[in-house]
């Protein structure tokens, strides 16, 4: 176990700049991920970390010691790659100690340790075989068997899942978080997935075009995100987002839409810093912030209209509802029962507390 | 399993005409590969005077051996057929080993930019007599004119460029993941090649040496100019068939017959691993 410090690492492949100047403190035990769209500088980022390329400019710390000019050999990491790259020449027994073998540890040792972590991956009946005989999902778990045995002090995982199939992505995730949670060793995990990242992070380190757009954790950067980008990068279905201009003073600060008409208040104190009056900015709705109306009055904050409903996508324990709102279409996250048909006139409740507000030019968070 | 096997289709009666077009197709080219080696070797054990005869003689009613004895010891076949082993052998291994190391700096550190190994395989563009007089100068100078070292040197730098170039393509084709896990796992990157990237290029590697070797096996312009009595290969002894008196067929015949067996040898041994597809199960499904 230790801790990862980057100071302002750069890396550049001869005119391309991939990272740019990144500063990332990981604390002991942490699970980190990264995550971004393609080409965002995240594979790089993990790559710097273990070795595998050299960095342009800046430090990399791991437990207290720089390791810019160490071998990956020598940093004590171990790496899961997407493609698994397991050895195909040799047994899933010898894929696995293969490491040790290589820093040469005593025979029984190694037999000991490849034991249990087959063990505890529940792949031992698989020990002889050779990879290609292996499904994706087995192959997975050698290759992350092939990184525990080694007991690092860091685990990094290059998009590990994103070649499996759906249902075996969705049981690995769960073992990799419980892995961590057995052995409670550092992770950094690469991912452009952004449900992979919002349900294995503790920290979510969001990147785009070579630099951290925001981090913390999976929560703050849902609920809190500091640009337009977060916010349409987290979340499944996505949040909307509609234009409008900022109203400040007289009966507190709303927002009114496109239409010119639909006015939204925001909750007292949402405008931190002193965007001007007649401002043009975003506001970011999720499917979550609205509900089918209840009771008599909305409670603080929450803004109570009708729309009429224009199309219905049942998932079969919520149905998302697209509807007009100041003239761009959003989309509702109700009840199954809440909806039937198209056409459907509902009185709505937007719960502005959680909605997010940002400057139109600049697209960060007000 | 209870589910009960599905009922066989019933069996076509005929052939379909693609298949007969097939075998009459393979038939064809069997003999047309198979009827030169076969009256080399029907006139390898004919005696003389059955060379030219008309009609030929499809296969003699005495058959010799003494075209082979002539080739192999008062032709000095043997000592060539040695020679050529020895030769071919060494060069072949340098420029498998030289290859390989190149190609694979080449391929995963881009040594020398994108100019370096197409200057290698530039080395070939030039006509092999252009450099035969200079070679043959320096040899005589250095003291290696007539000697193994001379001609597996010289095979070896002739065989490099196709050795690399075969290697190069196969190295880049070739995930690089698997060496980082190495790297990662605890080798040093000279371990990661000999114990992943060379396991894994094997296939690779037997082509290209097989290339090499047939090469340097057949080689026949250098050995003549930078050999003489020791050090002279197989291909040069078959000038000594065409003298004064007409040619020595049944010799040359029994000679080629010999030096068609490593080539054969090393064909078969060498399939298993022409095929491709160890790398197969390594990545992805």
């Amino acid at each position: 176990m230790a801790p990862v410090r980057i100071v302002g690492l750069h890396k550049r492949y001869g005119g391309f700049h991939a990272v740019r100047g990144i500063d990332l403190d990981i604390a002991d035990g942490e699970f980190t991920v990264l995550v971004g769209p393609s080409g965002c500088g995240k594979s790089t980022l993990l790559r710097t970390i273990a070795g595998l390329e050299d960095i342009s400019e800046g430090e990399i710390w791991i437990g207290g010691e720089i390791v810019n000019d160490m071998r990956p050999r020598d940093r004590d990491v171990a790496m899961v790659f997407q493609d698994y790259a397991l050895y195909p020449h040799m047994s899933v027994e010898n894929n696995i100690g293969f490491g040790l073998k290589a820093r040469k540890l005593p025979k029984p040792e190694i037999d000991t340790r490849v034991a249990a972590a087959a063990k505890m991956l529940g792949i031992v009946p698989l020990l002889q075989r050779l990879p290609r005989q292996l499904s994706g999902g087995q192959r997975q778990r050698v290759a992350i068997g092939r990184a525990i045995v080694r007991d690092p002090q860091i685990f990094l995982f290059d998009e590990p899942l994103s070649n499996l199939d759906a249902q075996l992505r969705d049981e690995m995730r769960g073992e990799i978080k419980r892995l961590h949670q057995e052995i409670g060793t550092t992770m950094i995990y690469v991912t452009h997935d952004q449900i992979e990242a919002m349900t294995l992070a503790d920290r979510i380190v969001l990147m785009r075009d070579g630099v951290i757009e925001q981090q913390g954790s999976p929560l703050d950067l849902f609920e809190r995100p500091a640009s337009r980008f977060v916010a349409g990068f987290l979340g499944s279905p996505k949040m909307g987002f509609l234009a409008g201009r900022l109203a400040r003073g007289g009966e507190g600060d709303r927002v009114v839409l496109a239409d010119g008409v639909t006015t939204l208040p925001l909750p007292r104190g949402r405008i931190r810093n002193g965007a001007a009056d007649g401002s043009a900015v975003l506001l970011g709705l999720r499917p979550e912030h609205m509900t089918r109306a209840q009771g008599e009055a909305p409670p603080p904050g929450v803004a109570r209209l009708d729309a009429t409903i224009e199309l219905i996508q049942p998932t079969g324990s919520r149905s998302y509802a697209t509807f007009r709102l100041g003239g761009e279409p959003v989309m509702a996250e109700l009840q199954a029962h809440d909806v039937s048909r198209p056409g459907e006139r509902l009185a709505l409740d937007i719960n502005l507390n959680r909605a997010a507000v940002f400057d139109a030019a600049s697209e960060r968070a007000l | 399993m209870a589910v009960a096997a599905a009922p066989r289709p019933r069996r076509r009666r005929r052939f379909p005409t693609a298949t007969i077009a097939r075998v009459l197709l393979l038939g064809f080219f069997l003999i047309f590969v198979l009827w030169p080696i076969y009256w080399m070797f029907n006139t390898s054990i004919k005696p003389s005077d059955d060379y030219l005869a008309i009609p030929p003689v499809w296969f003699p009613d005495e058959p010799t051996i003494v075209h082979y004895t002539a080739a192999l010891f008062t032709y000095r076949g043997l000592q060539g057929l040695i020679n050529s082993l020895i030769v071919s052998t060494s060069a072949t291994a340098l420029s498998a080993l030289l290859g390989t190391l190149m190609a694979y700096s080449l391929a995963r550190f881009n040594t020398g930019g994108p100019h370096l190994s197409f200057w290698v395989l530039s080395q070939r563009f030039l006509p092999p007599i252009a450099i035969v007089l200079p070679i043959f100068l320096i040899y005589r100078n250095i003291g290696i004119y007539d000697t193994h070292i001379g001609l597996i040197l010289a095979y070896t730098v002739f065989t490099l460029p196709v050795t690399v170039w075969m290697m190069f393509a196969y190295f880049r084709q070739m995930p690089r993941s698997m060496e980082d896990a190495a790297l990662v796992d605890g080798c040093t990157r000279w371990q990661a090649f000999w114990k992943v990237a060379v396991p894994l290029a094997a296939p690779g590697i037997v082509a290209a040496a097989v290339f090499a070797f047939i090469a340097c096996w057949t080689e026949f312009f250098f050995a003549l100019l930078l050999t003489s009595r020791d050090a002279f290969t197989l291909p040069t002894v078959f000038r000594a068939f065409i003298g004064f008196q007409g040619a020595q067929y049944g010799e040359a015949a029994a000679l080629a017959i010999v030096s068609l067996g490593p080539s054969i040898a090393l064909g078969v041994l060498a399939q298993r691993h022409l095929v491709r597809g160890l790398t197969l199960g390594a990545v992805r499904g």
